[in-house]
C-alpha cells in the first residue's frame, strides 16, 4: 500500500543504532564519568571479595614452635601486644631491628618489602617482633587481611539486603498499588504503623533477642530447624540474623515507592490499552508495570546501599553485628577502643575507614548515575 | 411545554423512524449511568457522596457511521466511551452490542467481546508503553488472543503499519522515537489488530498538532471506508466533528442535551446550550465573524456531585423559567432525527 495521504516524511536512516530503552539508558550511563569509575571501583571490590582467600597470604611464625604456619584470618597463639605495627612505624620508631615477618605478600614481595625495611629475622625468637604491611591488632590480626574479608560481608550485606528490601518491598508495594482500594488501605496502614517504629532500635533489640538465643543453645545438643537456623548463621558467621534484622524493616520504604509508582503507571493510557484489547492482571503487571516501575527502585536500592553498609558496621562496631572472629569494617574499626589502640597504630582506624568510605561513595556515585539514566522523568521522555 | 405534552413522543433511545431506515444498529447505549463513589474513613471507609460522570445516557450508534459526541471537559463523554468498552463497569443501564447485552460480561465472554469493540487515546504519548518496541505494541492484541504463530502475527503487524500509513521497517524502534501523529497511527494500528467492528475515539486529534490533525482525520475516514469501521468519536473541536461525524450528540454535565444529525445540528440548534457552544467557533470569513453573536454564558459548570434540581443547565441558561428549577427535561424528538432535552424547545 502506499504511503498514506500526507503522511509526515518517512525517513528510514540506513543504518540505524539499536535503540531501546534499556540500551539507551546504558548509553546515559556510559557518559557519567563518576559512575563508571564508581561501577569500575565496585567491580573491583567484588573481585576483592570473592577472591579474598586467594589473595591473602598470611603466614606467621609461631610463637612457639617458630615455624611458619598457615592463619587464614584469625591468628592464634601469637602474644598480646598492644597492637602489631606496621612496617612505616616499626621504622619509625626504631624497631627496624627487630621485626621480620610480615604477611600478605607472596615470598619473593616478602622478600623484597623486607629488604625494602631492612627486616631482619631476630636472633631470639623469644625477643621477636612482629610487624605487618597495614600493622595489626592486639592479638595479631593481620589488618589487610582484615579489610579484604570485610569486604565480603560489607558486600554480601548491602547487596543481598538490598535485594532483599526491593523483592519484598515490590511485592508489597505492586499487590497494594494495583489492586487498590480496600486492599491498598489495610497494607499501607500497615506500612504507616513500621514507619513508626525507630529502625536501628528496632534491628538492635532484634540482634541482642539472636545474639542471647545463640547463646542459651551453644553448646547444648541441638536439633530441628531452631539448630539449622543456629548453624547456618554461625556458618555465615552472624549474617543471617543480621540479614533478617536488616530486611525486617528495610523493605518498608521500598513498598511506599513501589505503590506510588504503580499508582501512576496503572492509570496511564496504555494499560488502558492493555485492558480494552482484554489482557489479563498477570500481563498487565508484568509486562505493562514493572518494566517501567523498576527502574526508580533500583536507584532508590542503589542508594540504600550505602545504609546498610553503615548499620552493619556500626552494629558490628557496638558488638551486635557479625560474630566476634568474622572480620568486619565495623568490627575493625572498634578494635580502636581495645588496648593500644589507635595510638599505637593508626592503621586500626584509617584502613577498615577508608574501605567503608571508598565502598559506600562507590554506590552512591552508582545510584546517581543510574538515576539520571534510569529516571525517565529526567530524561524527558 | 409540559412534561404531560412530551412524555408520549419520549422514548429511551435517541433515533428516529427517518434516519435509522434500513440501517442497522450496532451499538445501543440505554439509561447508561457511571457514578464514582467518593469514599471517607481511614481503615473502613463509608461512601459520602458520589461523582455522577454519566448520569443516563441513551442513544444508538448505527453501523457504518460516526457519531460524534461533543462537550465541554469534565461533562462525561470519556467517561460514557469508557463505560461502553466496560473499561469502567457502568453503576447501571445498558449497553447492547449488535443486540447482545455486555454489561454483565464476565471473564472470557468479555475477552472475545473486546475484539470487536477497540480504543484510540487521546495523549500519543501516554497511549504507548514506552518499554516495548512498535511491533510488540501492535502484537499486543495478537498476543493477548492468542492469534497466530508468532511469523504471521509479524506479517499481520507489518501489514497493519502499512495500512496506517507507517514503514514497517518501524518494528523494532520505540515510542519516544516517533512524533505524536506517528504515535496516533501506532495506536490506531495497535486497536486495529483484531479487527473490531466498532472504535471509540477518545478526542484522538486534539492532542496533535493541527497540521497533523487533518493527516490522522483523513486517515481515520479512509480506514472507515475500507474496513466499514463504526466510530463513536468524542472530541470537543465542533469544526472537526462537522466534517466528520454524520450525527452529533452534545452533553452537558453527564447528560446528553441534543442529538441530531451533523448538518441539522450546526444548522438549527435547538437547547441553549448547544448555541452557546455552537457561537463561540470561529468562521473564517471576517465579514460574517464580524457579526457572530456570542452567546456567554454565566457561571461555571456545576458540580456533578451535587447537580442542580430540575434541568442540569439552569444555572446557566438564558432562557431558563420556572418548571427548568422543578422537573428534569426528557429528551423529545422534536424534529424527525432532531432530539433536543428542553423545557423551552417543546
Amino acid at each position: 500500500m502506499a504511503v498514506a495521504e500526507g503522511a509526515e516524511p518517512l525517513t528510514l536512516a540506513g543504518e540505524e543504532k539499536p535503540s531501546n530503552p534499556w540500551l539507551d539508558a546504558w548509553r546515559l550511563f556510559r557518559r557519567n564519568k563518576a559512575a563508571v569509575v564508581a561501577l569500575n571501583v565496585i567491580i573491583v571490590i567484588f573481585l576483592i571479595a570473592i577472591s579474598a582467600p586467594l589473595l591473602t597470604r598470611l603466614e606467621i611464625l609461631d610463637a612457639r614452635t617458630g615455624e611458619a604456619a598457615r592463619h587464614t584470618i584469625n591468628p592464634v597463639n601469637l602474644p598480646q601486644v598492644d597492637s602489631y605495627p606496621d612496617p612505616l612505624t616499626c621504622a619509625r620508631d626504631g624497631q627496624d631491628q627487630n621485626p621480620y615477618w610480615c604477611s600478605w605478600l607472596s615470598e619473593e614481595a616478602l622478600l623484597e618489602v623486607q629488604n625494602k625495611y631492612c627486616f631482619r629475622p631476630a636472633p631470639d625468637p623469644n625477643q621477636r617482633q612482629w610487624c605487618y604491611l597495614l600493622g595489626g591488632d592486639s592479638s595479631g590480626k593481620d589488618w589487610l587481611t582484615q579489610t579484604v574479608y570485610g569486604a565480603q560481608v560489607s558486600l554480601a550485606v548491602g547487596v543481598l539486603g538490598a535485594t532483599m528490601s526491593l523483592v519484598l518491598g515490590l511485592i508489597y508495594g505492586v499487590i497494594a498499588g494495583f489492586y487498590g482500594g480496600r486492599v491498598d488501605n489495610i497494607m499501607m496502614r500497615i506500612v504507616d504503623f513500621m514507619y513508626g517504629i525507630p529502625y536501628l532500635v528496632l534491628v538492635i533489640l532484634l540482634q541482642v533477642f539472636f545474639t542471647e538465643v545463640a547463646r542459651t543453645y551453644q553448646g547444648t545438643e541441638r536439633g530441628g530447624l531452631v539448630g539449622f537456623v543456629l548453624d547456618l548463621n554461625s556458618d555465615m558467621g552472624g549474617l543471617l540474623f543480621l540479614f533478617i534484622a536488616l530486611g525486617s524493616l528495610s523493605w518498608i520504604g521500598m513498598a511506599r515507592l513501589a505503590r506510588g509508582q504503580v499508582l501512576s503507571y496503572r492509570e496511564k493510557e496504555f494499560v488502558e490499552a492493555a485492558r480494552a484489547v482484554g489482557a489479563s492482571n498477570r500481563r498487565i503487571i508484568f509486562v505493562h508495570l514493572l518494566p517501567n516501575v523498576i527502574g526508580p527502585l533500583i536507584v532508590a536500592e542503589t542508594l540504600a546501599i550505602p545504609g546498610y553498609i553503615f548499620t552493619e558496621a556500626f552494629l558490628s562496631f557496638i558488638g551486635l553485628g557479625v560474630q566476634p572472629g568474622t572480620p568486619s569494617w565495623g568490627a575493625m574499626i572498634s578494635e580502636v577502643r581495645t588496648r593500644g589502640g589507635f595510638f599505637s597504630n593508626r592503621f586500626i582506624l584509617i584502613v577498615p575507614s577508608i574501605a567503608l568510605v571508598i565502598t559506600t561513595l562507590s554506590f552512591n556515585f552508582l545510584g546517581d548515575g543510574l538515576r539520571d539514566a534510569l529516571d525517565p522523568r529526567l530524561r524527558g521522555t | 411545554m409540559s412534561q404531560a405534552v412530551s412524555e408520549p413522543r419520549t422514548s429511551s433511545v435517541g433515533a428516529t423512524a427517518a434516519y435509522a431506515d434500513g440501517k442497522e444498529v450496532l451499538v445501543e447505549v440505554t439509561d447508561l449511568k457511571k457514578y464514582f463513589p467518593i469514599k471517607s474513613g481511614i481503615l473502613f471507609q463509608r461512601e459520602v457522596a458520589a461523582v455522577k460522570a454519566v448520569d443516563g445516557v441513551s442513544f444508538k450508534v448505527y453501523k457504518g457511521e460516526t457519531l460524534g459526541l461533543v462537550g465541554e471537559s469534565g461533562c462525561g463523554k470519556s467517561t460514557t466511551g469508557r463505560t461502553i468498552l466496560q473499561l469502567y463497569r457502568p453503576t447501571s443501564g445498558s449497553v447492547k452490542y449488535r443486540g447482545q447485552e455486555i454489561t454483565n460480561l464476565k471473564g472470557e465472554s468479555l475477552r472475545r467481546m473486546r475484539r470487536e469493540m477497540q480504543m484510540i487515546f487521546q495523549d500519543p504519548y501516554a497511549s504507548l508503553n514506552p518499554r516495548m518496541s512498535v511491533g510488540r505494541i501492535v502484537a499486543e492484541p495478537l498476543v493477548v488472543h492468542n492469534i497466530g504463530t508468532k511469523k504471521e502475527r509479524e506479517e499481520r503487524v507489518a501489514e497493519l503499519l502499512e495500512m496506517v500509513g507507517l514503514n514497517p521497517y518501524f518494528v523494532r524502534r520505540y515510542p519516544h522515537e516517533f512524533s505524536g501523529g506517528q504515535r496516533q497511527r501506532i495506536g490506531l494500528a495497535r486497536s486495529l489488530a483484531l479487527n473490531p467492528s466498532f472504535i471509540v475515539a477518545d478526542e484522538p486529534i486534539s492532542a496533535l498538532d493541527v497540521s497533523i490533525q487533518a493527516q490522522v482525520v483523513n486517515l481515520l475516514q479512509r480506514l472507515q471506508e475500507e474496513l466499514g469501521l463504526t466510530y463513536l468519536f468524542i472530541a470537543h473541536d465542533l469544526s472537526m466533528v462537522r466534517h466528520l461525524c454524520d450525527r452529533v450528540a452534545v452533553m452537558y454535565l453527564g447528560k446528553i442535551v441534543e442529538i441530531a444529525e451533523s448538518e441539522e445540528l450546526y444548522t438549527n440548534p435547538l437547547h441553549p446550550y448547544t448555541q452557546a457552544l455552537l457561537s463561540a467557533v470561529p468562521v473564517p470569513d471576517p465579514a460574517v465573524e464580524e457579526k457572530r453573536q456570542r452567546i456567554i454564558l454565566k457561571g461555571d459548570v456545576p458540580s456533578p456531585i451535587n447537580p442542580p434540581k430540575g434541568c442540569n443547565f439552569n444555572t446557566r441558561c438564558p432562557v431558563s423559567i420556572d418548571v427548568c428549577f422543578e422537573t428534569e427535561p426528557e429528551l423529545v424528538e422534536v424534529l424527525p432525527g432532531h432530539w433536543v432535552a428542553c423545557h423551552r424547545v417543546i
